[in-house]
């Protein structure tokens, strides 16, 4: 039977965050805030004139603000749940890890939890690089609370699923930070708690190994055991979790076991509801092959369309993206999701023959794609943006990294006034329709 | 790890709960002191050497300046003698302090990414310290052997004073970390006071050298005391030791625990969100 192994009622975290520029932090501006303070109290506030206001008020209280990260959370969690944590930066997910893990306290409320946690908000914590990889599983090992018995027991494991037998001895320093990983990795993965709570780790390494992370997960979910998972990933959340949570702006605005549909609403959100035009907010990623500066729907010539598109005419996706490297394999395109995160296609610019796609050149590129009238139905879709060195490498990855948009549909379904309301369907092309002089036979 | 135990979480710490914590963790304590003694000699040249080379260096330079150069008594011992002496507690106490008082914002990462009581940072790193201390003892053995001078039964209290000298260094320590995360000051401030402490506190000479009516306000501080009670439980010879100003020293290396793990134990708790 499941019952509530962590149950969390009315939690709130709250932070003084500076609003203003100075830094108060060295002991200099503390001292000489009260000394101004002492002395306003001192001169009965008189004395001070010669004071800027400016300076009074950078010292003062005032510079102070408090910024609720989490508030009002309630939430259980029964035995065996794995519960995905979704939401985008700054909506308190790891607050929320954190005070779980009993990193930071709450500043209200209550959480009780009634097994062994253990809290994984980071792999290869502690790490020494003068220590030898022997040494580093031990100290790890500790810090991530197995006792040294638990590691003794699992060390070969350990050793062979990071696969560094032959470095054991060797200073952590020395390693490819590939091992590193992986070595920080096997020792976390060998922890045997009954709750487990684990933030973004899958962000670190290459794909190969986060595909082998996710493996790992997957055996720790379905062996029973409880997993509270943070990620941005959302294949991986929606592969592992059976129950998620939607985080926004430090309150739970969703709370359920359709994991997929959480998702589906949550990336609906992500960029803002309903915009239709996405531009790059200017910190250029390392990627040199091709980094997307804009992306909107409009009509053909690019004009955007800043609310709906009437199904009498084609909406066009337009991409603008700098490519520094030119690669032959280098595709973009989109991918186009319903409401409920069905993805209905992808498209590249690389689909047609060798002599009719559009030819990429280094510098600035602008590529438009064309969205057939009377194709989609009458909605909102999402529009993400997808690119790829072919077989090869993600560029941007659908749900992970990639930009996305809003195209909404909306009237013009078609010229038939049998046809004036949405049907239902996800597709809503207006098809030919034939028919052939057949013989009467009434006569 | 805690095996069925309902765990709360809440504003204020259950105090029954972390002392429990503490003993689960002991473990770590153990393994953190062993990576800082592990660590602390990697990759010098002279290893292990340091520990005899630096209090070995640190004792003929006081001896040249406060013995050959200031000229001030012995005691009756050799005086590179009576000043190993009072280097042991003193470099253990330096050390300690500053160890402890570093430790938590060297390591700031583990603090914001696992729980553990957060007492076994800067106790885990000042524990290492003793190491050294043993190795200097032995070296003063060795130096007593060769110059014939041999201790009395009164090395009996010796270990009263080791406890001294390490609790005023943790009093002081654990106050001094969790300042230092807050304010950064203290990492200037630390090294500063430990710097002038070894010219205020009796190291390279002889606290009998202090004019008897100011003795008992001299030894408010603590290595005062502490000092003499080194050479007094070492040196032979009759040497007078006072007890009411070890009095003193012990009472106030108490106030240091209490105001130290008071002050840290109430900010521990934050530690994550300050580092």
């Amino acid at each position: 039977m499941s019952q509530a192994v962590i149950s969390v009622t009315g939690l709130g975290k709250k932070y003084r965050i500076k609003t203003g520029t100075q830094r108060a932090d060295g002991l200099r501006d503390v001292v000489s805030a009260r000394l101004l303070a002492l002395g306003k109290t001192l001169t009965g506030g008189t004395g001070r004139r010669d004071l800027p206001d400016a300076t009074d008020k950078q010292l003062g209280p005032r510079l102070m603000e408090d910024f609720w990260a989490l508030r009002d959370i309630n939430f259980d969690v029964s035995n065996g749940t794995v519960l995905g944590i979704i939401g985008r930066n700054g909506a308190g997910k790891s607050t929320l890890l954190k005070i779980l893990s009993r990193i930071t306290r709450p500043t209200t409320g209550r959480v009780r939890i009634k097994s062994r946690v253990a809290s994984l908000l980071e792999v290869g914590t502690g790490f020494h690089a003068e220590l030898t990889g022997r040494e580093n599983i031990f100290l790890n090992g500790a810090i991530l609370g197995m006792s040294r018995i638990d590691i003794t027991k699992r060390f070969d494991q350990i050793v062979s699923f990071a696969g560094v037998e032959a470095f054991l001895d060797t200073p952590v320093k020395r390693y490819s930070s590939g091992m590193v990983v992986r070595l920080a990795f096997a020792v976390a993965a060998h922890l045997e708690p009954d709750i487990l709570i684990i933030d973004e780790v899958l962000a670190v390494g290459d794909a190969e190994f986060q595909k082998k992370c996710l493996g790992k997960l997957h055996e720790v979910g379905s062996g029973g055991r409880t997993v509270l998972f943070v990620s941005h990933n959302m294949n991986a959340v929606e592969q592992l979790c059976n129950a998620a949570i939607m985080l926004k702006e430090g309150r739970i605005i969703e709370h359920s076991a359709d994991v997929r549909g959480i998702i589906g609403r949550y990336l609906w959100t992500k960029e803002g509801r309903g915009a239709s035009e996405w531009i790059t907010g200017g910190d250029k990623g390392a990627n040199q092959y091709f980094e997307p500066v804009r992306l909107w729907i409009g009509d053909e010539s690019g004009n955007p369309v800043l609310d709906s598109v009437s199904n009498t005419d084609e909406a066009w996706v337009h991409i603008e993206g700098d490519v520094d490297r030119l690669d032959e394999s280098l595709t973009v395109g989109y991918a186009i999701f319903d409401e409920a995160g069905t993805l209905l296609y992808w498209s590249y610019q690389t689909d047609s023959g060798e002599n009719n796609r559009p030819r990429l050149q280094r510098g600035r590129n602008h590529l438009a794609s064309m969205v057939p009238r009377r194709f989609l139905n009458e909605g909102r879709y999402r529009v993400e943006l997808i690119a790829s060195l072919h077989f090869r490498e993600w560029l941007l990855e659908p749900g992970v990294s990639a930009p996305s948009i809003a195209l909404q549909i909306q009237g013009g379904l078609s010229d038939s006034p049998y046809w004036m309301v949405r049907r239902p369907g996800i597709l809503a092309p207006v098809l030919r329709w034939n028919s052939f002089p057949t013989p009467d036979t009434r006569q | 790890m805690r095996q069925g135990r309902e765990l709360v979480i809440d504003a204020d710490s259950g105090a029954g709960q972390y002392w429990r914590d503490l003993w689960d963790y002991r473990e770590l304590f153990g393994i953190l002191a062993w990576r800082d003694i592990l660590v602390r000699y990697k990759q010098t040249v002279l290893g292990v050497a340091w520990a005899v080379i630096q209090p070995l260096f640190a004792m003929l330079a006081l001896t040249l300046v406060f013995g050959r150069i200031a000229k001030l008594p012995a005691d009756g011992v050799p005086y590179h003698v009576l000043v190993f002496c009072g280097l042991l507690p003193w470099q253990l106490f330096s050390q300690a302090l500053s160890g402890a008082s570093n430790s938590l914002v060297a390591q700031g990462n583990i603090i914001t990414k696992v729980y553990f009581p957060r007492l076994i940072v800067p106790t885990s790193s000042a524990v290492t310290s003793v190491i050294d201390f043993l190795v200097a003892l032995v070296l003063l053995a060795g130096i007593m052997m060769w110059e014939g001078v041999a201790p009395t039964w009164r090395i009996t209290a010796l270990p009263l004073f080791l406890v001294m000298t390490f609790a005023a260094a943790m009093g002081l320590g654990l106050w001094f970390a969790a300042l230092t995360l807050k304010y950064r000051d203290f990492r200037f401030l630390v090294p500063f006071v430990l710097q002038i402490g070894l010219y205020v506190s009796p190291v390279g000479f002889s606290g009998t050298i202090v004019p008897e009516k100011w003795r008992l306000l001299y030894s408010l501080n603590p290595m005062v005391p502490i000092i003499e009670g080194f050479r007094w439980s070492l040196l032979p010879g009759d040497r007078p030791l006072n007890w009411t100003s070890v009095g003193i020293g012990a009472a106030i290396v108490g106030l240091f625990m209490v105001i130290g793990t008071r002050y840290f134990l109430a900010t521990e708790r934050d530690f994550a969100d300050v580092v």
